[in-house]
């Protein structure tokens, strides 16, 4: 290949490339920028294209990546609406501007008020209880009571949790502490810290695992991570508790989305929030995830409902973002990895 | 005994083709000997065997009287203690002048190495480099160090691969008497190979001239020049042509020029024919054989001149037809096709029977 | 090797006409200053997202710093401490050792295992974590059927989740670093050395350690720097062990406390430590040279027999069992396991993409490795070195950081982009270089441009500058320089950089799923969404097609190299 033409061909292929990612679409579609995998949201899409034939844009990714390439993008972003799997993340986006409150008379029925952001600017859409799952064969119902009480010295040796690094405990101890107040949940967490079997585990399905196995008696998960695990593996020997049903109720946390600040199409994001929360949508929720619908008004999935009823913890999930850094900190401070 | 090295009728071959057979040579403690001959001859090959770098398949080499190497056992280089200087000095690159000479004294103390080294580096006047790296040392320089990294552990026997050919001429006529009195001071035993006859002349003090694996000569330089045990060796040293002759007696052999004296008794007991009178010979005449004389009745016509310097290299024709050369005072400046005056100035005589090789 | 002084070459004048720009360029090689600003380009370019980081420190990040100081920096630092230092002799004694047997000796299996020890590269290091501790850990098969023989106490058997087993799994997927590196340098030193070793009394082992292993010095160091900063920019891996490490900091700075800002400070020292290193080892190196005088032939293998050659298989075989077919192994049940409910035509899709990717980038990436090394041999001056340093950072940042960094920079020219469209054109463009594989590119380029350097540098250093007066003294100059006469030396360095490279991109997860174009998924993306949501066995499907992906380009590369 001569020279000149060698050149010409390089000089084409950068150009294709640029244009490559360019694309000019013209039917109506919406954006989204999901911190929620594919597989757990795709199914919603599809069906929401279906019954409105607006397409649905997607790019995944986790929550801290997505906000500072909203917060980057500016008002040139293509993201009309942004979804998360933690409510944390939720109020962050709100707290930095990157999201827009909105108007909705079917969004503010269908979700209920602890479930979304007081300023409208995100709404939860499936709810995932972080309850205690327990071994049956060492462990009966009536040792068990709240989440506070798993410091308590007789069950030294007996529990075993997920790191402090995932968002799911974070949200649970900024919600103590939202409850409880800084100091005592301070207390209630170097309990927990005491009372370890082995060193914090990397995610909840090993630790409930080990509870399984014996290492260890109890440990504290999401619902639907136990759902998969018994789907899996229906003989092993657990269960789940509802802890503090006396008190406040079982800590949830939303998976949810909202606008975008510099949403192009703001009616179709709304359109796709709306849909997302009417009971088709929840139903596919609790189908790919066994989650529990944020709307109330929705059927729970028959193989969700069987763990049983319990109260939720109705401090607004909003709580959770707020004070999320302080709960990063003291679980520094209480030596909890 | 007093043999350092001692090579008994080697043979060395790779897979079936025959790089040296049947050489044998002796070299005593404090000799420079020297393996001289054309590339492919087989040299290096046995410079690489002496070294343990190659076994030998058949045959002895003994240093100090003990054996290191025959058909079955080829002691490990580092345990012949020899020292060797590579065709490409091979200097380790990551390493100081000082530290790559130091680097064979591994067994001595610390302030013993630093003297040793300090030692050398003045013996080949390298003294203030010390510290530099062999990339930033000229070609003449590299040279000495590798030299010195080779002496610097006091081998037995030093042995020097084509130490010259990467320099250039005027540096190596000045090097070679230089290392030749280095390796005096430092009484070592050397062998050293090379393709050049000036080199070999100027350091060793016997030498073998070698063709296709074969030593075909081990004596001095002198002797080489002047008294070449066959043709080959005659035609490889120096220069020269061979004249027809007749000889007299075993004292006296006539060729076209004159009548020439010399001593060729040795020959008539290897064949008892070449000293009968008239027995037909080839004689070497070498070019300082033949002298410039303007009285001489003897004319030869200029066939060929070239310029050297201090002599011209003179090529005649005979009266007789034969070409003959002449080494004369180059401000005897005469022209191609002039007639020159010429007489026979040798007073010994190599002569072969012709059917000598 | 200092190269001569400037020639004016009437040829490169008339070659700018001739060849265009990139003929200017290769053009060039002996004349004017072209070549002396490309190292400074490239360094500018990677200082654009290393900047945005370091740039973090004209915000306030709040109490966090005070914080971790108050609690847990001391531990990370120790505990990153332990893990570098651990990682650096494990990788150096394991690659260095391999290389060393791999080269020099002759044992069974030798052939086989040269280019199989370098396997281990197609498999992410958090990818050989999790499945040892899916193997080893304590509901793991291994201590399930220890318990049911030996009774339910096991307190004598080592806890992997611990700071060794950290270590021991980073050791077991980066020695091919050093390893290859290292191998690269024992096959070109020549016999020469070694042989006047010898004659100085030396036997082949003392050779080992006395001269061949210095000599290899500056390969060992590069391959044990690319390892470390793999260690240090690690999220993967740790998570999943949960050991705390600077680099799970700044990441619990980010997602925990919200705070951009404190983990980009905290990233920011990183790089400041790293850069440090590379200097101090800089210094170290900087009046020798390694290249031979002469280029010399190549080492006769020296042949084992008996109990050391069957332990040194033995040895082979462990490391490439534990290191690759355990894992390998264990992926590939876990996705049969999935496979008729994951496997769909997608794959092919997602298999596609990456391959497309690591190839566009190992080829960008090393050409520019390449021209940035001959415009160091020319101009090897500190100036040049120190920007040379720079451009290769991006190694050692934690993946997401990198990649905010390169993020914010893209984002902000495509704004600038689209405001200048609008007031010119009255055009609305939206996003115009994000999003698009152009940008992926230069970001991959950013990240891994020290993988395919070190390579190619260390093979440069074999060129003496004797070699370039040859060649222009017959005539050759520029491009057929280039291609006739270094290329074919530099063949093995550019091929390790090349592999490198791609399988490095294969793996790459952070850069791709923030600069990927819509619906546009790799095969790392997938194993990400499988792995957030803890579902290993569905992750292990994609993960077993990206080792297999990724041993194509091994085994290709070793086929040119082997001989």
């Amino acid at each position: 290949m001569s020279r000149s033409c060698f050149n010409r061909y390089l000089t084409a292929m950068l150009c294709c490339l640029t244009v490559f990612g360019t694309s000019l679409s013209h039917a109506e579609q919406v954006v989204v920028y999901s911190a929620r995998i594919e597989q757990l949201i795709k199914p919603m899409f599809d069906a929401f294209t279906k019954e409105t034939g607006i397409g649905v844009k997607f790019v995944t990714d986790k929550e801290g990546p997505l906000l500072a390439r909203l917060k980057a993008e500016g008002k040139n972003t293509p993201a009309d609406m942004l979804i998360t799997v933690d409510a944390g993340n939720l109020w962050e986006a709100a707290r930095e501007g990157l999201l827009k409150p909105i108007e909705s008379k079917t969004l503010e029925a269908n979700i209920p008020a602890y479930l979304r952001d007081p300023q409208n600017q995100w709404f939860g859409l499936s709810v995932r209880a972080r309850t205690i799952i327990y071994n049956t064969q060492k462990v009966k119902p009536a040792d068990l009571s709240t989440y506070e009480a798993l410091a308590d010295p007789k069950w030294k040796g007996r529990l075993c949790l997920r790191t402090s690094k995932k968002v799911y405990n974070q949200s649970l101890v900024a919600m103590m502490i939202a409850e409880l107040g800084e100091e005592k949940t301070e207390q209630i967490v170097k309990g927990w810290v005491a009372n370890l079997a082995t060193d914090p585990l990397s995610d909840e399905t090993k630790a409930m695992e080990f509870v399984a196995a014996g290492k260890c008696d109890i440990t504290i998960a999401n619902t639907y991570y136990y759902g998969r695990l018994m789907a899996k593996n229906p003989t092993l020997p657990l269960a789940i508790f509802w802890p503090n049903q006396a008190g406040s109720g079982v800590h949830v946390n939303i998976s949810g989305g909202g606008v975008t600040h510099y949403a192009h199409n703001v009616p179709g994001a709304i359109k796709l929030l709306e849909f997302l929360s009417s009971e088709k949508a929840q139903n596919l929720f609790a189908d790919v995830n066994m989650e529990y619908p944020a709307n109330p008004k929705v059927k729970i999935d028959p193989a969700v409902a069987a763990w049983g009823s319990f109260k939720q913890n109705p401090i607004n999930v909003t709580k959770a973002g707020e004070l999320q850094a302080e709960a990063v900190k003291l679980m520094d401070r209480a030596g909890y990895r | 005994m007093n043999a350092l090295l001692e090579l008994r009728n080697i043979r060395h071959a790779y897979g079936r083709q025959v790089v040296v057979s049947g050489l044998s040579l002796t070299l005593r403690k404090g000799e420079i000997g020297c393996l001289l001959g054309s590339s492919g001859c087989g040299k290096t090959t046995v410079l690489r065997c002496i070294a343990g770098f190659e076994p030998i398949r058949t045959g002895e080499i003994l240093l100090n009287g003990v054996t290191v190497s025959n058909d079955n056992i080829c002691l490990p280089p580092e345990q012949r203690h020899i020292g060797m200087v590579f065709q490409d000095y091979a200097l380790f690159p990551h390493l100081t002048v000082a530290a790559n000479i130091g680097f064979g004294l591994h067994r001595m103390q610390k302030k013993e190495r630093a003297s040793r080294v300090a030692e050398l580096l003045q013996t080949v006047g390298l003294a203030d480099a010390s510290s530099r790296y062999p990339h930033e040392l000229s070609g003449g320089q590299q040279q000495r160090v590798a030299l010195a990294r080779a002496l610097a552990p006091r081998p037995d026997l030093l042995l020097m691969d084509e130490p010259f050919s990467n320099l250039d001429v005027s540096l190596r006529e000045r090097l070679s008497l230089e290392i030749r009195d280095i390796l005096k001071s430092q009484n070592a035993t050397a062998i050293l190979v090379t393709h050049d006859q000036d080199e070999a002349f100027a350091i060793a003090d016997e030498i073998g001239v070698m063709q296709h694996g074969e030593i075909q000569q081990w004596d001095t330089a002198y002797n080489l020049y002047h008294k070449p045990a066959n043709r080959f060796v005659a035609n490889f040293i120096g220069q020269g042509v061979f004249l027809p002759g007749k000889v007299l007696d075993s004292h006296h052999v006539e060729i076209e020029l004159g009548v020439l004296k010399g001593d060729i008794s040795h020959k008539c007991t290897t064949d008892c024919h070449l000293c009968r009178e008239g027995y037909p010979v080839d004689v070497l005449i070498r070019p300082d054989d033949i002298v410039h004389d303007d009285a001489s009745p003897v004319q030869a016509a200029v066939v060929h001149k070239a310029f050297r310097g201090a002599d011209i290299l003179y090529t005649l024709r005979l009266p007789g037809g034969s070409t003959a050369l002449s080494l004369v005072p180059s401000h005897h400046n005469h022209a191609i096709g002039e007639k020159i005056g010429i007489r026979l100035a040798a007073d010994h005589v190599v002569a072969f029977s012709q059917s000598e090789p | 090797m200092r190269v001569k002084g400037e020639t004016l070459d009437p040829m490169a004048r008339d070659t700018t006409t001739k060849y265009g720009f990139y003929g200017y360029l290769a053009s060039t090689y002996r004349t004017s200053s072209g070549w002396r600003f490309l190292p400074f380009l490239v360094a500018g370019l990677v200082l654009i997202p290393i900047g945005t980081v370091i740039s973090s420190f004209f915000a306030p990040a709040g109490d966090i710093w005070q914080h971790l100081v108050e609690t847990t920096l001391a531990g990370l630092l120790i505990n990153t401490f332990w893990l570098v230092l651990g990682v650096a002799s494990g990788t150096a004694l394991l690659g260095v050792s391999l290389a060393w047997f791999t080269a020099v000796c002759e044992f069974p299996g030798r052939k086989f295992f040269s280019w199989a020890l370098l396997l281990p590269l197609a498999i992410p290091a958090y990818v050989t974590a999790f499945v040892a501790l899916g193997l080893f850990d304590y509901i793991g098969p291994v201590q399930t059927a220890l318990r049911t023989w030996l009774g339910p106490d096991l307190a004598w058997f080592p806890n992997v989740r611990s700071r060794m087993g950290v270590i021991i799994v980073m050791i077991l997927a980066f020695y091919p670093y050093v390893y290859l590196l290292t191998r690269n340098a024992f096959l070109t030193q020549g016999k020469r050395s070694l042989e006047a070793a010898q004659s100085l009394g030396f036997n082949r082992t003392q050779g080992f350690f006395k001269l061949a292993l210095p000599m290899a010095r500056p390969w060992i160091v590069g391959g044990v720097m690319l390892a470390l900063m793999e260690t240090l920019a690690d999220f993967g891996t740790v998570s999943v062990f949960n050991y705390d490490t600077f680099t799970t900091a700044i990441y619990k700075a980010w997602f925990g406390m919200f705070s951009l800002t404190a983990a980009s400070q905290l990233a920011s020292l990183l790089i400041v430590i790293v850069f440090v290193m590379m200097v101090v080892e800089q210094q170290f190196r900087a009046r020798m040279r390694y290249a031979e005088n002469r280029q010399s032939a190549r080492v006769d293998r020296i042949p084992l027999a008996g109990w050391r050659a069957w332990l040194l298989a033995g040895f082979a075989s462990g490391t490439l069992f534990f290191a690759f077919l355990l894992p390998v192994a264990q992926l590939g049940i876990w996705a049969a396991s999935v496979f008729t409910r994951d496997f769909d035509q997608r794959y092919l899709e997602f298999l596609w993409h990456s391959l497309l990717l690591s190839a566009l980038a190992a080829l960008l990436t090393c050409s520019v490795a390449l021209l940035v090394a001959y415009a160091a041999r020319r101009y090897p001056d500190r100036a040049t070195h120190t920007a040379i340093r720079i451009a290769t950072l991006g190694y050692a940042l934690p993946g997401a950081v990198l990649a905010v960094g390169i993020f914010i920079p893209v984002a902000w020219l495509d704004n600038w982009l689209s405001s200048i469209a609008l007031q010119l054109f009255n055009m609305e463009t939206g996003l115009l270089i994000q999003g698009t594989l152009f940008t992926m590119l230069i970001a991959y380029m950013t990240r891994f441009l020290a993988v395919s350097h070190s390579p190619i540098d260390s093979a440069m250093q074999r060129i003496t500058g004797s070699i370039d007066e040859a060649a222009m003294g017959l005539g050759l100059n520029g491009w057929t320089m280039l291609r006739r006469v270094h290329l074919p030396i530099l063949k093995g360095g550019i091929f390790t950089a090349a592999t490198l490279v791609f399988v490095d991109v294969m793996k790459e997860m952070p850069i791709t799923l923030m600069t990927r174009p819509f619906g546009w998924d790799t095969l790392a993306v997938r194993i990400f969404e499988m792995t957030s949501e803890g579902a290993w066995d569905q992750a292990a499907l994609p993960a077993v097609a990206l080792v297999l992906a990724g041993l194509f380009p091994i085994i290709l590369f070793v086929r040119q190299t082997e001989k």
